[in-house]
């Protein structure tokens, strides 16, 4: 392995369907994630990422322990009821957003982890907990089931998305014109929400569930920096994240690096990249 | 001149708790309508109520011949998320267009046209790929105006519209906002300036803790016990 070329290394792995699997799979999120991104961290939820993630975690973690072999059933359900609780919660309740996001979070990764050491036949019960929370592995364990589940779940987000984008670019800026209007927020902002946790399930898999927050974070924060359009920020933050996640999976190839917290690091460079790029800007 | 909204014995409130009590007034087709009180006194729930997006605790708002909530154009007050939000001035003014398109997912050629003849009309087409947080207050408030004339032809409903604006931007906003209730647009305003308010309105509601102290025409009001005794506490403060 060590005597080959860089196009060799490379041409080895990609004759392998399991990298081709994680490579599709790992587009597909960046691209999912960071459509989203844009409107999560203007609605001031940047942190949803994190605590759903936990959530899927801890879901996950009951369907280790009663023994599923289809974890989906579980996780999905569970994920999507919590984004629509929390994305309500966000005007008027007793508990507030952020603090609601991080009493989920904490609370479904504190639950998910004790079930896994309490119940798991699993010897490896750190390294599940670490491949879970930091994905290093499982993209490489995808089967032709998983891609395919993938494959459907990002069309239908990005359908979605397409279908909604001016509503929900409304709904971003300004809710109560938006209602005021006779446009019925509400359930655009719950399409939102079951849209945000199909994204995070999905990218579950990809970088596991500690590092989304930062897959839905940097893209659209990056963009922000230079781009002065709703529509162009969006677009480039979907440019940043696919570019990024190819970038980080062929140097965590090549080099042997956990794969999600590759992809991560490129989308960090990059965010200091726009940042230098929008002060220079400034100044001219 | 027949009537748009009219509003008989209502009661404002949040659960069950009144904040404003029987309100009665009447909004004509042509009025520039400016509404006075201190904070607390319901003004924002008022708002809220005529734009029904939360109903009243009892009475009747009624919205008069085939005139409906959702044809009131709302200039909100400023959230600190838009101030930096990434969106050009187009984006947002079209944005008042979308409740016409329905479940059709983009705007079509009449409501692209809409939103151009609004930008053009408040003198910002020039400004339309610019962004918004890069604007100046004044233009800020002239963009959000853009979009709720796109969102009606009849009534604009204005939330403290001059806020945080300097002098000469205020200034600006007002003599636009009477040159648009001169072409035949009613102006609902919520204001805290008792000057600008008896310059420019027809009519003023004025609300106090808990119940409503004045409703009437400008010269009724400038006579009225109310009207004098604020005009002066007011006028005295500054």
């Amino acid at each position: 392995m060590t005597d080959m070329s860089i196009t060799e290394k490379l041409q080895y792995y990609f004759a392998l369907p399991i990298v081709r699997y994680a490579l599709i799979v790992g587009l597909l999120v960046a691209l999912c994630s960071s459509l989203l991104g844009v409107t999560l961290v203007l609605k001031r939820f940047s942190f949803i990422g994190d605590g759903l993630s936990h959530v899927a975690f801890g879901a996950m973690a009951v369907a280790i322990v009663v023994g599923m072999t289809n974890k989906m059933i579980i996780i999905l359900p569970v994920t999507v009821l919590s984004a629509v609780l929390l994305l309500r919660t966000g005007q008027n309740t007793k508990i507030k957003g952020d603090a609601a996001v991080a009493m989920i979070s904490v609370g479904a990764l504190a639950i998910g982890y004790m079930l896994i050491n309490m119940f798991s036949k699993s010897a490896t019960v750190t390294g599940d907990v670490c491949s879970t929370l930091f994905g290093q592995l499982s993209i490489l364990t995808l089967s032709k089931q998983d891609v395919w589940l993938c494959i459907a779940l990002s069309a239908i987000v990005i359908t979605v998305f397409v279908l909604f984008y001016n509503k929900i670019f409304a709904v971003t800026f300004d809710e109560d014109f938006s209602k005021a209007t006779g446009i019925k927020a509400n359930a655009y902002n719950l399409i939102i929400a079951v849209i945000t946790a199909l994204i995070i399930v999905l990218a579950m898999n990809l970088v596991g569930s500690l590092l989304i927050s930062a897959l839905i974070i940097f893209p659209a924060l990056s963009a922000m920096r230079v781009f002065k359009s709703f529509r162009s920020v969006i677009i480039c933050s979907a440019i940043i994240s696919v570019f990024c996640a190819l970038v980080g999976f062929i140097v965590s190839l090549l080099f042997s690096t956990p794969t999600g917290s590759t992809i991560v690091t490129a989308n960090i460079a990059v965010f200091f990249i726009f940042c230098i790029i929008s002060s220079l800007t400034k100044r001219s | 001149m027949g009537s748009q909204i009219v509003c008989s014995n209502v009661i404002l409130g949040y659960e069950g708790n009144p904040v404003a009590e029987n309100l009665n007034f009447t909004i004509n087709s042509g009025n520039y309508l400016c509404i006075l009180g201190e904070n607390g006194s319901g003004k924002s729930t008022l708002i809220k109520a005529l734009l029904g997006l939360k109903p009243q605790l009892s009475g009747e708002i009624k919205f008069c011949e085939g005139f409906s909530s959702k044809e009131i154009g709302y200039l909100p007050q400023q959230t600190p998320v838009q101030r930096d939000f990434p969106a050009s001035v187009r984006e947002i003014v079209q944005s008042g267009c979308l409740a016409k398109c329905g479940l059709r997912p983009f705007y079509n050629k009449q409501e692209k046209e809409t939103a151009q003849k609004n930008m053009e009309r408040l003198g910002i087409s020039n400004l339309s790929k610019r962004c918004y947080r890069e604007l100046s207050g004044g233009q800020q408030q002239r963009v959000l105006l853009a979009r709720a004339l796109c969102a009606t032809r009849k009534m604009l409903l204005l939330d403290e519209p001059v806020t945080g604006l300097d002098p000469k931007a205020q200034i600006d906003l007002y003599e636009l906002i009477a040159s648009l209730n001169k072409e035949g647009i009613t102006i609902i305003m919520v204001s805290h300036d008792i000057n600008a308010s008896v310059k420019y309105a027809s009519h003023i509601l004025h609300i106090g803790s808990k119940k409503q102290l004045f409703f009437g025409t400008i010269n009724d009001y400038l006579n009225s016990k109310t009207g004098k005794l604020f005009l002066e506490a007011e006028r005295g403060e500054q």
